[in-house]
């Protein structure tokens, strides 16, 4: 399994035939993307690629029945070709396009609510299921199929996670790089929720950077519905205020947008943050090394004690009950190590949230369960 | 890009915002000029450069004489002004505006900007004009006001009064400040812009409601559709380096540390100073010299980090993915050649060819230091650049 992209997918380009099209199309189809055609209005009939060219992204769906799209086309049309495409019924819009003005891109925003379309970008490297698909600009030999979700508002940032998790033999499930502009479609917490829903994704690294409050965000929607394991950097720490870090929504604004902030908030929502790129695939095989000896660890002490869980009961627990309870223990089991992780005083603080949560745990469940959650 | 107070409110007067009548002016002798075309007994004489607290750093005087307009012109024209927004470096004064004095009953806040978490635009307003709004919002939050709008519809004047009645305003007022508004929206839109600050937007004695001050931003991505605002582009305020790199497509960003750094990617070029921090060092620069790479930019992006005489050493991080590594090699091996770099220079090179590329780098007999991954990249930039 994995999000948004599989094999199955039956890709589209709009700005087909330009330069950059025609590169990244032929980087796609070599990579094992299923491109069924492109678009480029006034060059209709035509062949690029081998491959069928529209002159509408109507013609194009309905003469290839395509569901995603990878735009291509120059910044003063993309807003255009985004909006063509929902009209035309795709249903993932990727828009690698970089410059798009920002009064288009709010209205593209608000148009898009009428569609059952999902849009990623504009400016960004795209989305890749390794092993099956990919629908972008990235590049495909570093990443492996595998079991770890990404989402990132960067680039070459983003390679360097997968980079990583390749090499430490984790694997990605599916890349998203959900772009550096301020108004953008799919944001950090749309893919969280998706990440956490895939069954086959069992831990989440997320890239994000200076800029308004897409991290606290996430970072709040992790605290309340997100089980698995994530790991967070934030690019920023030293830039200046009021400048413009080469992304349109890098920028500190009126003292928003801090990358201590976001930092702030995902260690407050028990996320493992980390403070230098490099560890970013290091402290995902530590998360889930530790989730995994503590979830044995439970199932040793259920074994031991069986009075106090008798076998028959979850015998008959669906498959998704179970699952619950061993990502529960999992998310226990984090706690731990988020503390190891973590500064002094962030240890101290979780420490501190530990102790006051214990009570809790005994007199109810439920909550005890939210609370290590929380402190993961 | 940031427009002058004075091109500002042009554009204002243009969408029907009111604003006291005034003219720039270059030399004393056309202050005094449009002093006199504007007549009355009061004028204030206002430094133009693209930052605010211009107040207390002395670029703002009200002369009640020809001569003090005179005198006040002299004073700024040509020098540098340092305000609490500029740095401690400031900016060159090479114009003044001279408006009429405005007899001020109120001092309001008005601004029209992208609230990002909701992908619309925003109108807040505030009854403490004149002040830092920031702190407003930090101390008295429940002294904003703001009022969200919808793109499809703009702005309602319910929208309007809601905020003009949260103001304070009452009678004709009320419909003044909806006028307001509406300029700075038509405005905001018709020129992309990607913010309106008007502080202070002032009630006067007469009850007339003015913009005293503005405060332009230009959506950068939307400047190649806006050829009159870009004309107003004025580099002079701009940081020279920055300007320099805006040329050859580079994005540069200059700060006060001492290892420059190169990179590819925003978000990468922004980890790579972090890193330099995190390992004792202090980065000189933001780069990112983009995705295509080549020998040209690579040669700009070193002439230009070497412009910077506080540079004790250089990292380069490239992480190659469509582009390969090894042309990138050949781009910093004659680059390094042509400008002649005296500082160490740390490479890191990842991705597509990285080791037919660390071997070209090895093979140059240039003093380039190979690193092997990020953290060494940054640990060795910090000692060298402690030992240069």
């Amino acid at each position: 399994m994995s999000i948004l992209l599989s094999k199955k997918s039956r890709i589209i380009v709009q700005g087909f035939t330009g330069k950059q099209g025609t590169f990244h199309s032929e980087q796609c189809i070599a990579y094992g993307s299923q491109l069924v055609g492109g678009v480029t209005p006034g060059r209709g009939g035509q062949t690029h690629l081998g491959l069928p060219v529209f002159n509408t992204a109507h013609d194009a769906v309905k003469a290839t029945g395509a569901d995603v799209s990878m735009i291509y086309v120059p910044a003063a049309g993309a807003a255009d070709a985004i909006l063509e495409a929902a009209d035309a019924g795709i249903k993932l819009i990727v828009c690698i396009t970089e410059g798009i003005p920002v009064n288009d891109m709010i209205r593209v925003k608000e148009a898009l609510k009428g569609y059952d379309a999902r849009l990623v970008g504009p400016n960004c490297p795209g989305v890749i299921t390794p092993g099956e698909a990919k629908v972008g600009i990235m590049p495909g030999f570093i990443h492996k199929p595998g079991k770890i979700g990404i989402v990132s508002r960067s680039g070459t940032l983003t390679y360097e996670a997968v980079f990583q998790t390749t090499r430490l033999g984790l694997g990605q499930t599916t890349c998203v790089g959900i772009g550096g502009d301020p108004v953008r479609g799919l944001n950090f917490v749309d893919v969280l929720a998706l990440f956490e829903a895939d069954p086959k994704t069992e831990g989440i690294i997320m890239v994000g950077e200076i800029g308004g409050s897409d991290e606290e965000a996430g970072a709040e929607y992790i605290r309340k519905h997100v089980t698995k394991p994530v790991v967070a950097y934030i690019a920023g720490v030293t830039a200046p205020p009021g400048k413009r870090m080469g992304h349109a929504g890098a920028v500190i604004a009126g003292g928003k947008g801090t990358a201590a902030d976001k930092f702030a908030a995902l260690e407050a929502a028990g996320v493992t943050t980390v403070h230098s790129p490099a560890e970013l695939g290091s402290a995902m095989v530590k998360l889930l090394a530790a989730r995994k000896a503590k979830a044995k660890a439970k199932r040793a002490k259920a074994k031991a004690k069986p009075k106090a869980k008798p076998k028959a009961s979850i015998a008959v627990q669906s498959k998704s009950k179970a699952k619950a309870k061993v990502s529960s223990a999992k998310a226990k089991a984090a706690t731990k190590v988020s503390a190891k992780t973590k500064t002094k005083t962030k240890t101290k603080a979780t420490a501190k949230a530990k102790a006051k949560v214990k009570p809790v745990v005994k007199a109810q469940k439920r909550p005890a369960q939210k609370a290590a959650r929380r402190g993961r | 890009m940031n427009l002058h107070e004075y091109q500002a409110k042009e554009l204002f007067r243009r969408f029907g915002v009111a604003v006291p009548a005034g003219h720039v002016a270059s030399t004393p002798a056309e202050a005094v000029a449009a002093a006199k075309a504007l007549g009355g007994s009061i004028w204030v004489v206002k430094a133009q450069v693209h930052a605010g607290g211009r107040g207390k750093a002395g670029g703002v005087k009200v002369c009640k004489t020809l001569e003090d307009v005179k005198a006040a012109t002299e004073a700024m024209l040509g020098t540098v002004l340092v305000t609490k927004q500029t740095g401690p470096e400031g900016l060159p004064v090479h114009q003044v505006y001279v408006e009429v004095g405005s007899k001020i009953k109120r001092e309001l806040y008005l601004s029209l900007l992208l609230n990002r978490d909701r992908s619309r635009l925003a109108f807040i307003a505030s009854a403490d004009g004149g002040m830092d709004i920031e702190e407003v919002a930090e101390h008295t939050p429940e002294r904003i006001l703001r009022v969200e709008l919808h793109p499809a519809v703009g702005l309602s004047g319910y929208q309007a009064r809601e905020l003009a009645f949260g103001l304070g305003l009452e009678g004709p007022q009320i419909a003044a400040f909806e006028k307001v508004m509406r300029g700075i929206l038509a405005f905001y839109l018709a020129h992309d812009a990607s913010l309106v600050e008007v502080n202070p937007l002032i009630v006067t004695e007469a009850g007339d409601v003015l913009a005293l001050d503005a405060k332009i931003n230009i959506d950068p991505n939307a400047v190649y559709r806006q050829p009159d605002v870009a004309q107003y582009r004025d580099t002079t305020q701009e940081d020279a380096r920055e300007v320099e790199a805006s040329k050859h497509d580079l994005n540069y960003v200059s700060l006060d540390g001492d290892i420059a750094c190169m990179v590819n990617g925003a978000g990468l070029a922004m980890a790579t100073m972090d890193l330099i921090k995190l390992h004792g060092g202090s980065p000189a620069n933001f780069l990112d010299v983009g995705g295509g790479a080549t020998k040209e930019r690579v040669t700009a992006a070193f002439q230009l980090i070497l412009s910077n005489p506080n540079v004790k050493a250089i990292l380069v991080n490239i992480f190659g993915g469509i582009v390969r590594c090894d042309i990138i090699a050949e781009g910093i091996i004659a680059a390094v050649k042509t400008v002649g770099v005296e500082v160490p220079v740390i490479v890191r090179l990842e991705g597509t060819n990285a080791e037919l590329a660390r071997a070209q780098l090895a093979a140059s007999g240039l003093a380039i230091t190979p690193a092997s991954d990020l953290t060494d990249a940054a640990t060795k930039a910090v000692s060298l650049a402690a030992g240069h």
